[in-house]
């Protein structure tokens, strides 16, 4: 038991007026939780609140029930006995009527009622009482706005879960709700109403029951909210939305069929009305209303309704849009007006429910029926005036609904329209004649009647793929839509054909093609089961698209169409698993396709044909598997070929294969994830191929080719498992060690001589690709022999082999270090390869092209001499820094102290005490700073399983920026600084803008420097402008505008140096928008400068660049207007 | 001020879309020249606020492409703009405007020629002299009622 004195305190301090809030619910919390702990029994509470709940102040009266009520609500999923509930209930109800203290009350009501019945809930006489008493004390519409809404959620509550006692309420209930919610203007009082009439609606006004006096009542409040006008702004902290009202509203209004003589009148009087919302809600309600109405009510509006659905429809509806690369599958790209979009729907709901009346009309109306009449007169689609055109889309919305919706409507539009639409195109032309190889004369189609046609067909074959019984067919066979369909197949097939042919005399016409290569797509793509477009059909229109491919590529929409339709027909047999249909587009399409690589007196251009056989390749795995087979053959053929005969013609077609599979194919295989048994048996069949290749003759001598191929062992080895990678690296090495004069199996100590490796063309180019291969393996591949492997990338990235440098920095990244060990595959430990790579000896003698030096001893030397000059050769010096580059970003991305050392080779060749370096090897180890910082995209990214720890960059910029500013400042002017600078550009601009924005006052200076020192060679236009972009980041950042505002002046001179940068458009007008940015700056720290901005900006104004001068003019005004 | 508009209800057209220019040169060459044009001082001018009706000079079509001649080489534009109406007070302000913003806007070694369209206006030969005198020009901008008249047409058209 809680200390009483303790309790009355809380009371006290609750009750007590002048109290904070914060105290008073904090009181109140701890008064709950005695409760809920059973430290205080509701009884003492009581007790204790006694004289709180019953004196005759009316702040305090109020309070204490208000503190009860909302303990009550604490304790809501707490057990009580009946008693106590009853006894609270009693008191309660009584309040309600005590309007002084009615928060509490209500709140005491609401928590009662919302009890569960397993911890005690009210009792069926207790509710009614409550409601009773409501009923009788409280005047809603008189209290506050939260009053108001915790009496309506009571009334919500009471009748959500109490309904069949208060059943017997009778009218008093209803009369009392009414008053309540009259005349409510409040957001979320209006969405308990509505949920109340809805509640109402449903349980009490039955059609047969005895309160439909009350309805004419109910409605006439609820029709004041209609459309719901609601003006708080979004994002006001009200949470109810206009949507929530709207649909609120609707389903009070959809509650009872007896709303219907008043409802319906009204939705038909605002479908007219000019106001868009009321438009669309209106089309909504018809539509949420007529089904819960029920057919019998609705049919008499019918009429009424579908001239004003015609009507928006045809005011609302966009032009046609004939082209295929919006919204392909679905037949015309949906309207994506939110009118029709709803009056469509409205009018396919009503088609579900009053299908013959509305059907009727539909046939019979007048419009349709001259818009059939009217369309059949024009033959091209640039005949027929805009006017008609309208009309003529909106015709065809209505029958592609009414074909979509229902097996009735279908047939019947079937059998008015189509056999009509039919009939006219029948007659002009001699279409029944089914040989489909002569066109019969191309004037005679009607572009309108095809068009309608479409929309016919598309329609009914939704229809049909909605409803997917297996007993259906025999059913539909005997439909009429199904026999008409049957009845005109061939002709139909024909007209589109024809249509086709009329674009091939002419100049090709967009909405022509579309319609007939769209047509061709619809009668192929109905299901065969529940329609069977008969086989012989099927391979005609497959036959006709594979002409067009194949003769039409002087037509690109025309060819384009034809292919995007082959692609939709070949995913959708492979989707719906028609073995009879995928056969025969197997032989017609697939393998056609894949036999035009290597037929080469078509008038077809290479890049076409490849791109017809991916794409039709996408169409599923099993198409796929044969396209990749026809791939493989022909890139084959022609490697031989090339390797055989040089044939330029043999060259592109392989590279450019390649390229299609690397890029297209294989992402695709990826994505789809299919086997990866081809992948890993075509990267084993390059192996073979290379080593067969290099044994006959010299290489390909065309780099081209093998960047291809590099570029396909990359991605292939990439995209494949662990085990697929160890086969196809064990081929790889067996042909490195059997096709080349590379000794591997002799396993060599130090010292390597070089003399050894003066290599061949033919064993470079196998290195090259071994060494892509490598770049691209996970961590757990196992590479065999890896030490001698290390030892041969050592030696040959000396020799410029940058594959080598970047296999060697890809193999350091993947190998764990020696204190995890044990989970590795590979025998090598990080340790062990960075003692191989830094230690082994690389011995150069005199006769080679690499100098002996007398500086270390004896004639042995480690990389790191050789990039310090060690061995006085500029190209081996040149080599080694960049190899070691590389090897250093295998180190960096996977965070190994080593890399520090290796940087500070780098700087090492960039600080020169003594005599000055070769500038090129300065340029280069300031470059290898680039190496190491970017994203590269061909080895040591996420896709080649590279290990990449998180914020490495940032590590290694906070580690390095000391070094170099002290540098900086203690290095021989002008010749090693610029230099220094360089390299720091590199660090700089790869780092991201958040870590420099830390930092921001002190780089911005030497930022400023490295600007300016890149200014003097065209070639660093690049790094200068990924400077230019971090100096704007910086600007525009809020952090950063303390730094600037220090710096403005240094920053500004550097500016207006760049605005007449010739090299690069876009490092002037980023220039000027930085300037731009720079004229927000406090006036008194900017105005010195104003002067030197407006000279330089003047000059930028007749910049011969159009978007600097636009720049210019808004820089200008900016900086003049001060 | 005026009390009354001189316009009271001008006629109000359609803006027409902004023209994008096709290929886009600045990505293939950085040191191909785009002379400036007909469009490019016709983009500057548009946008310019009517010293009396919130619609833009084009909107009234008070200045059109048509109506601006330039010869990049010879470093000449002349703009002929028609006023509304034909006794337009407003045609001084309007010319004034557009002579200011081709100042502000275009480089120093142009000659701008601010013409009213022949016949689009009273006394257009008095305009035309008073537009195109450097000295009375440099004096109206030296008032500051003027200059903010100016000031205040311009602002739209930097946005």
């Amino acid at each position: 038991m809680a200390e009483p004195s303790e309790l009355s305190r809380y009371i006290e301090s609750y009750v007590d007026s002048s109290s904070t809030p914060a105290q008073q619910a904090a009181s109140l919390d701890s008064v709950g939780c005695l409760v809920k702990s059973d430290s205080l029994t509701l009884e003492a509470l009581v007790r204790e609140l006694q004289i709180y709940l019953t004196t005759t102040d009316n702040v305090i009266r109020a309070r204490g029930i208000l503190l009860l009520g909302e303990v009550l609500k604490r304790i809501e999923s707490k057990p009580l006995g009946s008693a106590n509930i009853h006894t609270l209930v009693v008191f309660f109800k009584d309040r309600l009527a005590d309007w002084r203290a009615l928060r509490g009350a209500l709140i005491g009501c609401l928590s009662l009622i919302r009890r569960k019945s397993v911890v005690g809930m009210v009792t069926g006489t207790d509710a009614k009482a409550i409601v009773q008493s409501f009923l009788d004390y409280i005047q809603v519409q008189s209290l506050g706005q939260y009053d108001r809404k915790l009496s309506l959620e009571l009334l919500d509550c009471l009748l959500e879960r109490y309904s069949d006692v208060l059943a017997s309420l009778g009218e008093e209930l209803i009369y009392g709700i009414c008053e309540a919610v009259d005349i409510e203007k409040d957001p979320e009082c209006l969405m308990l109403i509505f949920h109340i009439i809805e509640t109402v609606g449903k349980l009490y006004l039955d059609p047969s029951g005895p309160n439909t006096n009350f309805v004419e009542e109910i409605f006439d409040i609820l029709e004041a909210y209609f459309p719901i006008h609601f003006t708080h702004p979004v994002g006001d902290d009200a949470h109810v939305q206009r949507d929530d009202l709207s649909r609120a509203l609707m389903a009070a209004f959809s509650s009872t069929p007896l709303f219907e003589p008043y409802l319906i009148p009204l939705l038909l009087d605002k479908l007219s009305s000019s106001l868009h919302s009321a438009k669309i809600d209106s089309l909504r309600y018809l539509r949420a209303c007529s089904s819960k109405y029920g057919a019998e009510r609705i049919a008499k509006y019918v009429r009424a309704i579908w001239p004003l659905i015609k009507d928006i429809i045809s005011t609302y509806l966009e032009d046609p849009d004939f082209s295929f690369t919006l919204a392909p599958l679905n037949g015309f790209g949906p309207s994506k007006n939110e009118l029709v979009i709803e009056a469509l729907s409205l009018l396919q709901q009503l088609i579900l429910q009053n299908s013959n009346l509305l059907v009727s009309l539909i046939i019979d109306d007048e419009d349709v029926n001259i818009c059939i009449k009217t369309t059949a007169s024009y033959e091209k689609y640039n005949d027929i005036p805009v006017q008609e055109k309208k009309k003529l889309h909106c015709v065809g919305c209505i029958l592609h609904v009414m074909a979509k919706t229902s097996l009735s409507s279908c047939n019947e539009v079937f059998q008015n329209h189509f056999s009509r639409i039919m009939d006219n195109l029948v007659s002009v032309g001699n279409l029944d004649n089914p040989q489909n190889g002569e066109v019969f004369p191309s004037q005679r189609v009607k572009f309108g009647l095809l068009y309608l046609c479409i929309e016919l067909l598309e329609g009914c074959r939704k229809l049909f793929s909605v409803s997917e019984h297996p007993a259906l067919q025999y059913v539909l066979e005997h439909e009429t839509c199904c026999t008409e369909l049957h009845r005109f197949s061939t002709p139909l097939f024909n007209a589109f054909c024809s249509v086709l042919a009329l674009s091939n005399e002419i100049c090709p016409l967009d909405p022509e093609i579309y319609i007939g290569v769209k047509g061709l797509q619809i009668l192929a793509m109905f299901c065969s089961d529940v329609f069977p477009v008969s086989m012989l059909l099927f391979e005609d229109i497959l036959k006709k698209l594979m002409s067009i491919i194949i003769e039409d590529s002087n037509k690109m929409t025309l060819w384009e169409a034809a292919l995007k339709a082959l692609f939709h027909i070949g995913s959708f047999v492979q989707k719906f698993d028609e073995s009879e249909k995928a056969m025969s587009y197997k032989s017609l399409v697939v393998e056609k396709a894949a036999e035009l690589l290597s037929i080469n007196d078509i008038n077809l251009p290479l890049s076409l044909k490849v791109k017809a056989l991916s794409e039709i390749g996408m169409t599923g795995k099993i198409n796929m598997l044969t396209v990749l087979q026809g791939l493989r053959g022909v890139v084959f053929a022609n490697v031989s070929d090339v390797c055989a005969s040089r044939n330029s013609r043999s060259f592109e077609t392989a590279v450019q294969l390649l390229e299609c599979y690397s890029c297209k194919l294989l992402p695709w295989i990826h994505e789809n994830r299919c086997s990866e048994e081809f992948i890993e048996q075509f990267a084993v069949d390059i192996w073979a191929h290379a080593g067969n290749c290099m044994d006959i003759c010299a290489p390909f001598e065309e780099k081209g080719l093998l960047d291809a191929l590099m570029k396909v062992m990359k991605v292939s080895v990439a995209s494949c498992s662990v085990d697929s990678q160890n086969t196809i690296i064990l081929k790889a090495y067996t042909v490195l060690s059997s096709h080349t004069n590379f000794q591997l199996n002799k396993v060599q100590r130090m010292p390597l001589s070089p003399g050894q490796y003066d290599i061949s063309h033919r064993d470079e180019w196998i290195l090259s690709l071994f060494a892509s291969a490598i770049i691209a393996v996970c961590p757990k591949t196992h590479i065999p022999n890896l030490r001698v492997l290390l030892d041969l990338f050592m030696v040959m990235h000396l020799r410029g082999i940058v594959p080598a440098a970047q296999a060697l920095g890809s193999i350091i990244n993947k190998l764990a270090s020696k204190s995890s060990s044990a989970e590795s595959s590979s025998d090598l430990t990080l340790e062990e390869a960075l003692d191989i790579i830094f230690c082994t000896k690389l011995w150069f003698s005199t006769s080679d092209m690499l100098q002996r030096t007398n500086r270390t001893n004896g004639s042995a030397m480690v990389i790191t001499d050789l990039c310090l000059g060690g061995a006085n050769d500029r190209l081996l010096q040149i080599n080694a820094i960049c190899g070691l580059s590389w090897i250093g970003k295998g180190l960096l991305m996977c965070g190994q102290e080593k890399i520090k050392d290796i940087a500070m080779i780098f700087i090492g060749c960039l600080k020169t005490e003594e005599q000055p370096l070769d500038p090129l090897v300065m340029k280069c180890a300031a470059d290898a700073f680039h190496v190491l910082m970017s994203d590269s995209d061909v080895c040591l990214n996420k896709k080649f399983h590279a290990i990449i720890r998180p914020l490495y960059k940032q590590r290694f910029f906070s580690s390095m920026m000391p070094v170099f500013q002290q540098l900086i400042t203690k290095s021989h002017p002008s010749f090693s600084r610029s230099f220094l600078y360089r390299a720091m550009a590199h660090i700089i601009s790869d780092t991201p803008l958040i870590v420099i924005l830390n930092d921001a006052n002190k780089l911005i200076p030497v930022l400023l420097d490295c600007m300016s020192i890149l200014t003097e060679d065209v070639q660093d236009k690049d790094i200068l402008y990924g400077l230019l972009l971090l100096l704007s980041g910086i600007l525009t950042n809020k952090n950063g505008t303390e730094a600037v505002t220090e710096n403005a002046h240094i920053i500004i001179s550097c500016l207006t140096r760049l605005v007449d940068y010739p090299n690069k458009t876009l490092v002037r007008e980023t220039a000027i928008q930085c300037l731009l940015a720079m004229s927000e700056l406090p006036h008194a720290r900017i105005y010195p400068m104003r002067t030197q901005v407006l000279q330089s900006i003047a000059k930028a104004l007749d910049d011969k660049k159009r978007s600097v001068r636009h720049e210019a003019i808004r820089c200008r005004r900016a900086w003049s207007h001060h | 001020m005026v009390s009354t508009l001189i316009n009271a209800n001008p006629i109000i057209y359609e803006k027409k879309e902004r023209r994008t220019r096709t290929s886009p040169p600045t990505t293939n060459d950085d040191y191909a020249v785009e002379p400036i044009d007909q469009l490019e001082i016709f983009d500057i001018l548009r946008d310019i606020k009517d010293p009396e009706h919130p619609y833009s000079l084009e909107e009234l079509k008070v200045i059109t492409e048509d109506a601006v001649e330039v010869d990049d080489h010879r470093s000449y534009v002349r703009v002929t703009f028609t006023p509304t109406v034909e006794h337009c007070s407003m045609a001084t302000i309007i010319g004034l405007c557009l002579r200011v913003k081709l100042m502000r806007s275009l480089p120093s070694r142009y000659k701008v020629d601010i013409r009213v369209a022949p016949g689009s206006h009273a006394t257009e030969a008095a305009v035309n002299k008073q537009l195109n005198d450097k000295e009375r020009v440099a004096a109206a901008l030296e008032n500051p009622n003027l200059l903010d008249m100016v000031d205040e047409c311009l602002a739209p058209s930097y946005n």
